[in-house]
């Protein structure tokens, strides 16, 4: 909402300056967004009339003219300007003249030749008085404007906008009178708002109205006035008024209109009477009914939508915008005004639900006084004939649910206040913000029975009268409280697996946390989950983010490919977030994953150790790494297809019971397909499986000591460590207490499709040292368990 | 006893001359081992005349000693000279670098997050998460935000055919809460909240804090000083003005916007405050008695208040981003910064 302060101290009465005014707005509510000057703060700029004008000899599209400054000089001046012609009356830049420019520098009106012909001053458009920022040539003044007064006073210039924010329960404040009252109740100042006199009927005629929707449309008032004049020009006040509330100026009736809906915030239309045939109809649209809009669109109508329609057809989208066919034009002498009140429930999202967006419907949505229909077409009938003149009919004020203007009684108490704002106020001070609100009220033993002005539409309940006396007497009344409370002693949980301790784990191996876009590429998601779910976005940012990624690496992967492409070849990103899918009855899941990912060198450049690219292996440590943070839970990794991954190097991480991740190389094919000129490790766990670690319980120590046992075996190539493993685990000898992989080697040495396994024993007894014989006879047990489970000998 | 005084000479000299510690084994072994020099001199005593026995023994054995005890000293001297060449050998550049993994770093978000936690944990506030794809009702409808209410087409929604929709707010977190605890409650809910908007200071997807506190006694003025006292917390000093200006949200009533004092200029105005001295960093009030209802929560009995802000303002503000975008590139270098 635009306000021009000129218009604003018209109705308000305070010696307060613009500053204190914008600051008291913004801080109860009404934020002063910006201020800017009407007009820059030029200086020597009169009302000069061009009297004659030539073309200039030696120049196509400049223009020679001889303009009256009205000191009694007829200036000769040069002039570029499309529109200019003898006759006009626009503003003229005398030589001294002083036009400040929008970089800041400044134009000084000189004598000056333009192509040869002499030139005394110049003619300006609205652009060059910092009124607007384009114009379509000079400003053209009414021909009744005094030739040689200042343009300053002439248009009352000296004037700034302040560009309020109205909050959407704050429709009142979208009018003068609304930022008016506004104004005079934060500032605690006098409202004075001109009396609007009864125009009185010149003739009988009536156009009827027929409510046939009164749930939505409560309230009707219509008028015809007869014989205006269609070619009255709207006068300069009223023009620059709307101008400086950003609205432009079409004809006399239009202009009244949207006058009246910025000064009292009741939007109106007005009909050509000659075009309506038969009465009003207020209904709801049928099916597929269309109707050419004011904006020369065709709209095809849903039943949900209410009409203002004739006998024969809509003729408006009701609250929303006028129809074509029947609004005024340069021709219209007979008009039928409509000043309405339409419920906010009904015109809510219907606008934009037909891509339109209207001042009518802004207001509408938000709410308008139900009571200023009637006012509002009295005011604007006064100003139609003060402006074209006509031949004013009765004002017919249908009311077809006479509750829109009932008020719901509030009560208020004071114990109620104290609870919600932490301050006591005394009984004068919660009646004069109530005052001040121009409520009525009366003193009960509970408090006040409070009835709010209808104009105050959003005060319903006692909370809404609470924020009234929050924010009229200030925020800042209200103290800041730091209290003692009863102490909260959460018990923070030891055995939960906190996404911090992760994070610091990996932070401490190197990598870098990213944050990356919950919603993806299909592509990329196509290539990495070609099996998942996916959730897709109606109303993507951009195609490239149309899908909720199933998994984390659709981002990091992005991310990996914008460092290697900026020279930063070492990289090693995580990220916990959520992933998404839909399960089989469609509804949409939610799981926390932990990524990463790892390209380029082992080590940053260093001096002190052989660097080297990473591998799976260095991976396998960090994953094994967090999984360890998880204790009491047996982690397996085993050989997977997964289609992101490298067939040779791919894993998948389970426990007993599930699946918790992958890990492994990313596929050539993928690596290749995003450009990555080095392979790239990665990883992704299911956090929501990995949330229990078990409390540590203190095992005694072996006081004996422990003896190693080296074997050196040979293996089919093809046997995994885990069956290693397992064989050795399956011999379950409590002195067996830990055993170690210390080399795998295949090559020289060793026969084709075989490979060397070196395996550590660490032989402890908890009573007693274990004596040779026994070490030789577990040693021969773990022996004979590893030949029949994996055929190992022993080389 | 000449030959004793020039045996001497020399094994003096040989001690002094010795080099290394073998060296001067050798020469303890050619005077004192078992057919050394001395040695031999002792076991010719027996040569010599009854009465002058005593006296040459006792002057061999002196000698024995005095060999002894210079042969332990250059010992100990050579020893050191050892260690010494030893130490000098084994210095090392110690300005050259460590040889190590790297540490990385967490982003400036979640070390934002972990700070606005570790505040409010101080005040008992609790953390809660809930679902990001979220429905209607709880992101709007039990938010007081009805159906096509000017305030929800402000919120820029992304939807789902489905019609689910990416939640626009974590205040989703707070009719979630409330649905299954009953009061008291103190709770903060950090998460990723998304709006179908971008461009130089609009990021589609970001993050916020959501706050709620709900008792039997919760005010306004609680409020004020819990938000007072976070933010000098938060910024780290001991003074620092707030201003809360009046504004609307449909899930609270009151209802305020908080400024806090320019933490760049100190309010005298600069580019980041866009010279009003103030900076806009959370919207906050009372829960909406319709909230409350929503949820099945006494409103009578209870109050509560609500609060949320955007992590990223606030970082940014913290460590002077001045560039939203950045934070989503995940570009290493900026990334290390926060190591």
């Amino acid at each position: 909402m635009k306000v021009s302060e000129k218009w604003l101290r018209e109705w308000i009465d305070t010696p307060q300056t613009l500053d204190a005014i914008a600051d008291k707005l913004t801080m109860s509510g009404c934020e002063v967004e910006a201020r800017d000057p009407v007009a820059t703060a030029f200086t020597g700029i009169v009302v000069g009339h061009v009297l004659e004008r030539e073309k200039h000899p030696d120049a196509d599209k400049l223009s020679v003219c001889k303009v009256d400054n009205g000191q009694g000089e007829t200036l000769q001046i040069v002039c570029g300007a499309q529109n200019v012609r003898a006759g006009i009356k626009v503003p003229l830049a005398l030589i001294g003249a002083v036009l400040p420019l929008p970089d800041g520098k400044e134009l000084k009106i000189k004598k000056g030749k333009l192509r040869g012909v002499e030139s005394f001053g110049m003619l300006c458009s609205s652009t060059e008085l910092g009124m607007s920022d384009k114009s379509d040539g000079l400003l053209e003044l009414p021909q009744d404007a005094p030739v040689g007064a200042d343009i300053r006073n002439y248009l009352k210039l000296d004037d700034e906008v302040i560009e309020l924010a109205i909050t959407a329960n704050r429709g009142d404040c979208m009018s003068m009178i609304g930022v008016a009252r506004e104004t005079a109740l934060v500032m605690d100042v006098p409202l004075h708002v001109p009396e609007i006199p009864a125009q009185a009927a010149h003739h009988d005629d009536a156009f009827p109205v027929d409510i046939q929707a009164a749930d939505a449309c409560p309230r009707y008032a219509g008028r015809i006035i007869r014989n205006i004049n269609p070619q009255a020009p709207t006068p300069v006040w009223m023009q620059e008024k709307l101008r400086r509330a950003g609205i432009r100026s079409i004809s006399a009736t239009v202009d009244v209109t949207n006058y009246v809906l910025l000064e009292l915030g009741q939007p109106m239309h007005a009909f050509d009477l000659d075009t309506l045939q038969g009465g009003i109809v207020v209904r709801y649209a049928r099916d597929g009914e269309t109707l050419v809009m004011l904006d020369g669109q065709t709209a095809t109508l849903r039943s949900d939508t209410l009409v203002i329609a004739d006998a024969a057809k809509p003729v408006a989208m009701a609250g929303i915008m006028g129809g074509e066919p029947t609004c005024v034009t340069a021709s219209t002498r007979n008009v039928f005004l409509e000043s309405a009140h339409f419920r906010p429930a009904k015109i809510m999202g219907k606008a934009r639900s037909y891509g339109l967006q209207t001042d009518s419907a802004a207001r509408f949505e938000r709410g308008v006084d139900p009571d200023m229909p009637f006012k509002a077409m009295e005011r604007a009938t006064q100003l139609i004939v003060e402006i074209c003149g006509g031949e004013v009919g009765p004002l017919v004020d249908t009311c077809a649910d006479a509750s829109v203007l009932e008020r719901k009684s509030i009560l208020l108490r004071p114990e109620r206040i104290r609870r919600v704002l932490g301050v006591v106020m005394d009984d004068a001070g919660v009646e004069g913000v109530l005052a001040r609100l121009n409520c009525e009220f009366s003193k009960s033993d509970a408090g006040w029975q409070v009835q709010a002005p209808l104009a105050r539409f959003d005060l319903t309940i006692e909370e809404d009268l609470i924020e009234e006396l929050a924010r009229v007497r200030g925020y800042d009344s209200i103290p800041a409280e730091l209290r003692a409370r009863a102490p909260r002693i959460a018990q923070p949980s030891e055995t939960a697996v906190g996404q911090g301790r992760l994070r610091n784990l990996l932070v401490a191996r190197g990598y870098q946390e990213a944050v990356t876009f919950s919603f993806v590429d299909p592509k990329m998601e196509l290539t990495l989950a070609p099996t998942a779910d996916n959730i897709t976005l109606a109303n993507p940012i951009s195609a490239d983010l149309g899908v909720m990624r199933s998994t984390l690496w659709s981002g990091l992967l992005r991310s990996v490919a914008y460092n290697l492409n900026r020279q930063q070849y070492r990289v090693r990103l995580f990220e916990i977030g959520p992933a998404f899918h839909q399960d089989a009855d469609g509804k949409p899941q939610q799981r926390t994953m932990l990524s990463g990912m790892i390209t380029g060198n082992l080590y940053p450049e260093q001096w002190g150790q052989a660097n080297r690219p990473v591998d799976f292996y260095d991976l396998k440590g960090d994953v094994e790494a967090l999984l360890e943070q998880v204790t009491g839970t047996q982690f397996y990794f085993a050989p997977v297809a997964h289609a992101a991954l490298h067939p040779g190097q791919s894993a998948e991480i389970m426990t007993q019971r599930d699946v918790v991740g992958w890990m492994g190389a990313l596929h050539p094919r993928i690596e290749e397909k995003l450009g990555l000129e080095q392979p790239v490790y990665l990883f992704e766990v299911d956090l929501g499986l990995l949330t229990q670690r078990t409390l540590p319980k203190y095992q005694a120590i072996s006081r004996f000591p422990a003896i190693r046992r080296d074997l050196a075996l040979l293996v089919k190539q093809d046997v995994l460590a885990v069956a290693l493993e397992n064989a050795v685990k399956k011999t379950a000898i409590p002195q067996l207490v830990s055993y170690y992989l210390f080399d795998v080697y295949s090559g020289k040495g060793i026969p084709d499709g075989q490979k060397s396994v070196a395996l550590s024993l660490i032989l402890q007894d908890f009573s007693r040292t274990l004596e040779e014989a026994e070490i030789n006879r577990i040693v021969d047990a773990v022996i004979a368990s590893l030949q029949k489970e994996v055929g190992a000998v022993l080389r | 006893m000449q030959s004793l005084l020039e045996l001497m000479g020399h094994a003096h000299e040989q001690i002094s001359q010795a080099a290394s510690l073998a060296a001067l084994d050798q020469v303890r072994v050619l005077y004192l081992g078992k057919s050394g020099l001395l040695t031999e001199q002792l076991k010719q005593l027996g040569k010599l005349p009854h009465e002058e026995r005593k006296a040459a023994g006792a002057e061999i054995n002196n000698a024995k000693q005095a060999l002894t005890l210079a042969i332990e000293d250059r010992k100990q001297s050579l020893q050191a000279e050892a260690l010494d060449a030893r130490l000098q050998a084994e210095k090392v550049d110690v300005t050259l670098p460590g040889r190590r993994m790297d540490t990385g770093s967490l982003h400036p978000v979640t070390l934002t997050i972990q700070r606005i936690s570790e505040i409010f944990a101080q005040l008992g506030f609790s953390l809660a998460e809930g679902p990001e794809i979220e429905d209607d009702f709880h992101n709007f409808t039990a938010l007081n935000i009805p159906e096509s209410h000017p305030a929800r087409a402000m919120h820029d929604t992304f939807y789902m055919d489905s019609g689910l929709l990416l939640r626009t707010h974590t205040s989703s977190v707070q009719i979630r809460y409330m649905e299954h605890n009953p009061p008291p409650l103190r709770i903060i809910a950090p998460g990723r909240v998304y709006r179908c908007d971008s461009d130089m200071t609009h990021s589609p997807m970001f993050h916020q804090v959501e706050g709620l506190m709900v008792d039997e006694d919760v005010t306004f003025a609680d409020l004020k000083g819990i938000l007072e006292a976070f933010f000098k917390a938060f910024f780290e000093v001991d003074e620092l003005p707030t201003r809360f200006r009046a504004t609307f949200f449909p899930f609270t009533e009151p209802s305020a916007e908080t400024d806090i004092r320019c933490v760049h200029c100190g309010g005298d105005g600069c580019r980041v405050c866009k010279g009003t001295g103030w900076l806009e960093v959370m919207g906050c009030g009372m829960v909406h008695p319709n909230v409350l209802k929503n949820v099945g929560i006494d409103s009578e009995k209870y109050t509560g208040f609500a609060f949320g802000f955007g992590v990223e303002r606030l970082a940014m503000l913290r460590y002077q981003i001045n560039d939203l975008r950045v934070m989503f590139d995940n570009d290493v270098r900026f990334l290390k910064q926060f190591g």
